[in-house]
């Protein structure tokens, strides 16, 4: 372990010693196992022109099966996901436990984040206008998708002697499969997939985040910050080692209160200007629309811009990824599948909800004047959007994706968290190892370029959906009981609304 | 009951009435709680374990001695913990036992202070079903 923490300090100071050259050195040394992980994960096959990545079809067809097999779940339990989260059935008995609303909030202040700004620049910039048709049906199949983890994470927990809970994936299939005779399997899967969650958390839910944070700083401070990357990241990872080790529980509470209303305030804004840009409206749906089946100018054509929608949902609401049902899992309640119903609304907000406002802004920005971004892409490609109406937008906009960058990493520095007790176990100073593993992370992620940074996050991230989505289908009849057993019961009465 | 000096004066007053019509007591200790809060995932994890170490807290430190008190007065009575907004589950929990009456203790807040955070006793004298005497 001393070997460890000496690796991880050296890392640190290597960052340390300023000059410009270092994040070019990085950048260098990444780039190459960017490139070999992602032609892995992303092994692609050619169809009609397009080149669509094996991963991305898995997650889409398990998506349209759960749909299906679930008999559209994702519209028929909407009403009843928004009665649950009202409290509508929450038992007074009860009151104090984490409720269903709590649970949600949580879990999409892990989902809503730079993805949510930056992530739909990025599809748009690669897979044209139509990519946002096919980001909103990505985001409405996820929901069912999203639906079968959560009951499942709820299920098939852990609870820890110390009366805290441990639930997610590798929970679900390890159990999962050893219900089924398949304990070595099981435990196999579960074990790839918390080796998975580990290293996606220092990817997506880490690197990623500080990085557009940076950029985004960066741009607002108009380049005053080129090559201080590794001091940016120093000071971001200073404040993520306060909450997550310092245990200064103020910062995180601060943000889990402000970042709710920082996505409201985003919604408020882009929806003015999208209004502000009101005469491009109709040709910016037009695109939207035409762009989906043609894909006009979009390499691989209309089935280029749906793989590039689908991949950037997924990315976005974490539907299939399985880190969701990680936050869901710490509800008590005695149907698990109230929880499915709950995280249906995870993907509609953060995917049909704000990515399509983010798109939106976006569209109508590009077809008022094409080249309003320059060659700027990712969030800073949004910002160029809302600066074109109001001109101070991007200093908030900074500041809001700072802090959406820095709840994800909160959130999911608990994902990888989980991940590692699964591994190793619950001990306290093996969880201090790993809150330094995340905290130099985090910092490392200032300091590399954004393309080898995404590679790398999305290839890890889409590679847990494998064993993830695999077990999902294993399990989905189990879900599908609990949630026929769960209607009877509300039809019989036997569950009841305890407020009218 | 708040374990303040002025829910001390209550249940002081309430002894007294309780004696004199043979009433039976609740003693009821809400702990501020909203279902409609932010929190992290960490502690989401554990809130079920602190859930609990704060009903026994509250059990221990505020209610028994409390019970204890009305008990050596010979007075039937009854403690519950309950969490949640303090006025509304007051009068929850005085509709569900059918309580005559409601005796608070007032924590003496005085202007902007209680303008700003509301006021149990000014809450509860707004909304409840049944007669609120506030013990000064």
């Amino acid at each position: 372990m001393t070997r460890i923490l000496f690796f991880l300090f050296a890392a640190v100071s290597i960052v340390g010693p300023a000059h410009a050259g270092i994040d070019e050195t990085i950048n260098n040394f990444t780039a190459p196992i960017a490139s070999f992980i992602g032609s892995v994960v992303f092994f692609k096959i050619p169809i009609a022109g397009a080149n669509l990545p094996l991963v991305v079809l898995w997650l889409v067809v398990g998506a349209v099966f759960f749909t299906l097999y679930m008999g559209f779940i994702n519209l028929r339990g909407f009403k009843h996901a928004i009665a649950l989260v009202r409290g509508d059935y929450a038992d007074p008995n009860s009151a104090g436990e984490v409720s269903h609303f709590q649970a949600l909030a949580t879990a999409v202040s892990g989902t809503v984040g730079i993805g949510n700004i930056g992530g739909v620049a990025v599809a748009v910039t690669v897979g044209g206008a139509g990519a946002t048709f096919w980001l909103i049906v990505a985001g409405f199949l996820g929901m069912s998708t999203k639906f079968v983890e959560c009951t499942l994470g709820v299920k098939y927990r852990n609870e820890n002697p110390d009366g805290s809970v441990s639930g997610g994936p590798m929970y679900y299939l390890t159990k999962g499969f050893e219900e089924r005779g398949m304990v070595g399997f099981g435990k196999l899967m579960g074990t790839f997939y918390a080796i998975g969650i580990f290293i996606g958390a220092l990817g997506i839910g880490n690197m990623f985040q500080s990085n557009q944070a940076y950029v985004q700083l960066n741009t607002v401070a108009g380049g005053a910050l080129d090559g201080y990357g590794w001091l940016v990241g120093l000071i971001l990872a200073a404040v993520v080692f306060a909450v997550i080790i310092g245990g200064i529980k103020s910062i995180a509470r601060v943000t889990e209160k402000v970042v709710p209303f920082m996505a409201v305030f985003y919604c408020v804004f882009a929806i003015i200007v999208i209004l502000m840009n009101f005469s491009s409206i109709p040709a910016a749906i037009g695109n939207i629309f035409t762009g989906a089946f043609t894909g006009e100018g979009v390499t691989g054509g209309a089935l280029g811009a749906l793989i590039i929608g689908f991949q950037r949902a997924v990315f976005s609401n974490e539907a299939g990824i399985g880190s969701a049902s990680i936050a869901h899992a710490a509800v008590r309640t005695d149907e698990p599948v109230t929880e499915g119903y709950v995280s249906l609304l995870e993907p509609f907000i953060d995917t049909i909800v704000i990515c399509t406002i983010t798109a939106l802004v976006i569209g109508t920005s590009q077809v008022a004047d094409p080249n309003f971004a320059g060659d700027a892409t990712g969030v800073a490609m949004t910002s160029a959007a809302f600066e074109r109406q109001i001109g101070w937008f991007p200093v908030p906009l900074a500041f809001g994706a700072l802090l959406f960058a820095f709840s994800t990493m909160i959130s999911w520095s608990y994902y990888g968290l989980k991940g590692w007790t699964y591994l190793f176990g619950e001990d306290q100073m093996l969880q201090t190892v790993y809150k330094l593993i995340f905290c130099a992370f985090v910092a490392l992620g200032c300091v590399v370029q954004l393309g080898p940074i995404l590679d790398i996050s999305d290839a890890l991230v889409f590679l847990i959906c494998v064993p993830n989505i695999l077990g999902l289908y294993f399990l989905a009849p189990v879900v599908k009981r609990e949630m026929q057993a769960y209607l009877a019961k509300l039809e019989s009465g036997e569950i009841k609304k305890f407020k009218h | 009951m708040d374990g303040s000096d002025g829910s001390d004066r209550a249940l002081d007053h309430a002894i007294a009435r309780a004696k004199q019509g043979g009433a039976k007591v609740i003693v009821a200790y809400v702990i501020e709680w909203s279902p409609y809060s932010f929190n992290t995932p960490e502690e989401n994890a554990t809130r079920h374990k602190r859930r609990e170490t704060e009903i026994e807290r509250a059990n221990s430190e505020i209610v028994a001695p409390a019970l204890k008190r009305l008990e050596g007065e010979n007075l039937a009575c009854n403690g519950v913990v309950r969490h949640g907004h303090p006025a509304e589950t007051l009068i929850e929990i005085a509709k569900e036992c059918s309580a005559a009456q409601i005796l608070i203790g007032r924590r003496g807040h005085s202007g902007l202070k209680s303008l700003l955070f509301g006021s149990v006793a000014g809450n509860l004298i707004q909304t409840a079903p049944v007669p609120v005497v506030v013990v000064p």
